[in-house]
């Protein structure tokens, strides 16, 4: 047993957290929110070129460091602390994980484009109907004789507005919950009959509804094997998520010191609010759920890599649990901190708010606690 | 023991009922169902009309323009507002600074403010909290210094609802700095568009401008202005205090809260495709919500049945602000868990008027907002840690 950080892991910790408290403190942030486009595309290129982040979970071959899971969740805890809106873990999780599972000339072009800040993915795999099963999708493909048009409308897909590619999931065959008949494609972003509509999220990020109106794309678009990308999905999912809480295990970290910090300076009868009992012991609790967390993202990001019903479980657990701390932290951090917290003024609200959209990202509580009990049922039957 | 309605309370809730189907405006509706920001007229419209009828203050004595009504009847009242989604009478002027003013003012006082709060022709907001003085309101340092026959008042408060609409405004102010605390405050009410009164904006985490700073620069108000003896302002805002936890409760709007909440889990649907309000777990937490919101409803009808026998609103009143505001949240929360991903897309981003219309399903717009805004309900009127003490105090003698 080992839960230590290689000495590269600790680099890349030490200055990602650097490079964040620089330049991406809380007013910083609040700028980017504002520009053009509602981010400061700088900051991702800074990732690649100064901080050489970018390529820390791709293999020597493809000019990455040869890292893994376990780096992407040094770098999503980091991510979290600093509430980022950086598309690391649609980019270079999902979408390197599917180049990587595909191979061949995709990664061969696109891997080097990542690592360089050249390349942002996202991972369109929602629609209206679907809530957080990927297989309840009605996006269809259809073999046109060149390669595939696609029809239908994904929803919320984070990083679209100024994402290079998309990665999709569309039927090729079955019906709407059928895990048989999903295919995966990477399409190039300007691809016509691709309309987006952008818009800004409730906690800083920018997202598109995407409608496909009988766009075409290539033979090559498609990664894998026809109708058969229901596993690969599966896996670009449970690493998403593991991924989600390695972020969130930072995000409820930082938001618990804010709070302590907050609750030792703020005077109310005589003595800061810290000397009251009840609110130490909800700062205790808070530290609690985020210890927890950290713990959570450790278990599913260790266990990716085994078969996928045991994955599925370690996964499912972590976000569970971490989606009911969350919520727990975050409100407790509002309540501490009293009027303020519900401004905007404070960095608390947007770690709240950010935190708030965490909890269902890729599955609420309810969503893994059933996939837990379906395989509860399987064991009972 | 009784539950049922007498014949005439009954009939009494049918003329509330066609009332209120028959002059709400169609409007304000509309606005409602498409979740547009309500202006300042729209807010006063049904205020209006409501005092037209003569049913805009339920709870004031006849003298004063109250309509006399049992506390049944104004229980009733409030449920069939509720249960018609009516936007809620503004609590500044009715609930709070008018039974301040008829309790403690002088003669002169009440014939000129009381009037023109019925009416709705002085919109009314509350300075009360600071930036240093919030569950410690009496650590407040806004200072009125007397100077012939005014107050020169000095300060800034913070948290003051709707005050960029507001004529006038009621303040509690130091009057006495050497003494305790408590014993040095007084209340006044201070027109806010005196020179000195400065109104900013604060913006809260749903992008709402509910909330203001107010600052006092040497604002003079006239000592007639004062309502009640000078350095006894604390009595008035402990007496306020208890009149707003009274239906701060908010049974009735829990229950239509519900209604909508259980409207969308129909329409929304689960990982299986069945509706959401059939999914086990979420029909559950429904289900348990239900179950919080009944035992609500009848701890604040034996509160009220209390108070028609002669007991004033007390210590009680915590317990409903503490569990009433649990339940608020809860359905906030179970709305924003009801509209999945679409609770992510910031519907402030399409202005109204612009060409597009927000994302995802209607219901869903404001869900995250709605959430996040609702954090304050455990936070103002006393925080439900304050509340907890003053029930550890009064009710088990701690």
């Amino acid at each position: 047993m080992d839960f230590s950080f290689t000495e590269t892991q600790g680099m890349l910790r030490d200055s990602l957290a650097r490079y964040l408290r620089e330049r991406y403190d809380f007013d910083s942030r609040q700028k980017m929110l504002a520009m053009p486009g509602g981010r400061d595309p700088a900051i991702w290129k800074a990732f690649a070129e100064e901080l050489g982040i970018l390529g820390a979970g791709f293999p020597e071959e493809h000019g990455g460091l040869g890292g893994g899971h376990v780096d992407h969740m040094v770098i999503m805890e980091e991510l979290g602390r600093a509430i980022a809106i950086e598309p690391y873990l649609d980019t270079c999780i999902v979408g390197g994980g599917a180049l990587l599972a595909a191979g061949g000339d995709h990664a061969a072009t696109l891997i080097p484009g990542i690592i360089a800040g050249d390349v942002i993915i996202a991972f369109a795999w929602a629609e209206p109907k679907s809530r957080y099963n990927p297989a309840r999708i009605e996006t269809r493909a259809t073999a046109d004789g060149a390669g595939w048009t696609l029809s239908g409308h994904k929803s919320v897909v984070i990083a679209a507005p100024y994402a290079t590619h998309v990665l999709v999931t569309a039927r090729t065959g079955g019906a709407s919950g059928e895990r048989d008949g999903v295919s995966l494609f990477l399409v190039e972003a300007g691809t016509a009959g691709i309309t987006r509509r952008d818009y800004p999220t409730v906690d800083g990020w920018m997202a598109s509804e995407l409608f496909f109106e009988r766009a075409n794309v290539g033979p090559h678009a498609l990664l894998g094997a026809e109708g058969q990308a229901m596993g690969l999905v599966d896996e670009l999912l449970d690493r998403a998520t593991a991924a989600t809480c390695a972020e969130a295990a930072g995000t409820m970290r930082r938001l618990h010191e804010l709070t302590l910090d907050y609750a030792k300076q703020r005077q109310q009868f005589g003595q800061p609010i810290s000397k009251f009992q009840v609110i130490q012991h909800r700062l205790v609790d808070m530290l609690m759920e985020a210890e927890q967390a950290v713990s959570m993202a450790y278990q599913a990001t260790l266990r990716l890599d085994l078969r996928a019903a045991e994955r599925a479980r370690a996964v499912s657990q972590a976000k569970a649990k971490i989606a009911k701390g969350a919520r727990f932290l975050g409100q407790s951090a509002i309540q501490i901190h009293g009027g303020i917290g519900i401004t905007n003024e404070l960095a608390a609200g947007h770690y709240f708010k950010r935190l708030t959209m965490l909890e269902s990202r890729y599955g609420d509580q309810d969503h893994h606690l059933a996939r837990l009990e379906a395989m509860m049922m399987a064991e009972a039957a | 023991m009784d539950l049922a309605f007498t014949p005439e309370e009954r009939a009494f809730r049918d003329e509330v009922r066609a009332f209120i189907a028959d002059n709400y405006p169609a409007e304000l509706r509309g606005k409602q169902d498409e979740g547009e920001e309500l202006g300042k007229e729209d807010m006063l419209s049904w205020h209006r009309i409501l005092y037209r009828k003569g049913w805009v203050a339920p709870a004031w004595p006849t003298e004063y323009g109250g309509p006399g009504w049992s506390a049944t009847q104004r229980y009733i009242f409030s449920e069939e507002l509720a249960r018609a989604d009516t936007i809620p009478v503004l609590p500044f002027g009715i609930n709070m600074v008018g039974p301040v003013i008829y309790t403690f003012g002088t003669p002169a006082q009440k014939e000129r403010f009381l009037p023109r709060i019925l009416s709705g022709d002085d919109w009314w907001c509350q300075g009360y909290s600071e930036p240093g003085a919030g569950s410690d309101l009496a650590s407040l340092r806004t200072r009125a210094e007397r100077v012939g026959d005014h107050y020169v008042v000095n300060g800034q408060k913070t948290w003051t609802t709707l005050a960029q609409h507001a004529d006038w405004g009621f303040f509690l102010v130091r009057t006495d700095p050497a003494a305790k605390p408590q014993e040095g405050i007084s209340f006044l009410l201070i027109d806010m568009t005196s020179p000195g009164v400065t109104v900013r904006p604060i913006i809260t985490l749903g992008g709402e401008h509910e909330v203001n700073e107010v600052w006092l620069e040497n604002v003079k108000v006239p000592v007639e202005n004062r309502i009640f003896e000078e350095n006894k302002g604390w009595t008035c805002a402990k007496f306020l205090l208890a009149h707003e936890r009274t239906g701060i409760a908010g049974v009735a709007r829990s229950k239509r809260g519900i209604e909508r909440l259980k409207g969308i889990a129909r329409a929304e649907l689960d990982d299986t495709g069945q509706p959401l309000l059939a999914n086990p777990f979420f029909r559950r937490k429904v289900a348990e919500l239900e179950c919080d919101l009944t035992a609500l409803e009848f701890t604040e009808l034996r509160t009220l049945a209390g108070e028609a026998s002669g007991k004033g609103p007390g210590p009680e009143s915590s317990l409903l602000k503490v569990k009433g505001t649990e339940i608020q949240q809860r359905i906030t929360e179970l709305v924003l868990e009801a509209v999945g991903q679409y609770g992510a897309p910031y519907f402030r981003a399409f202005p109204e008027g612009s060409n597009e219309s927000p994302i995802g399903p209607a219901h869903a717009h404001r869900a995250a907002p709605t959430y996040f805004n609702m954090r304050k309900t455990s936070i103002y009127g006393g925080s439900n840690e304050i509340q907890r003490n003053i029930i550890a105090k009064m009710v088990l003698g701690l």
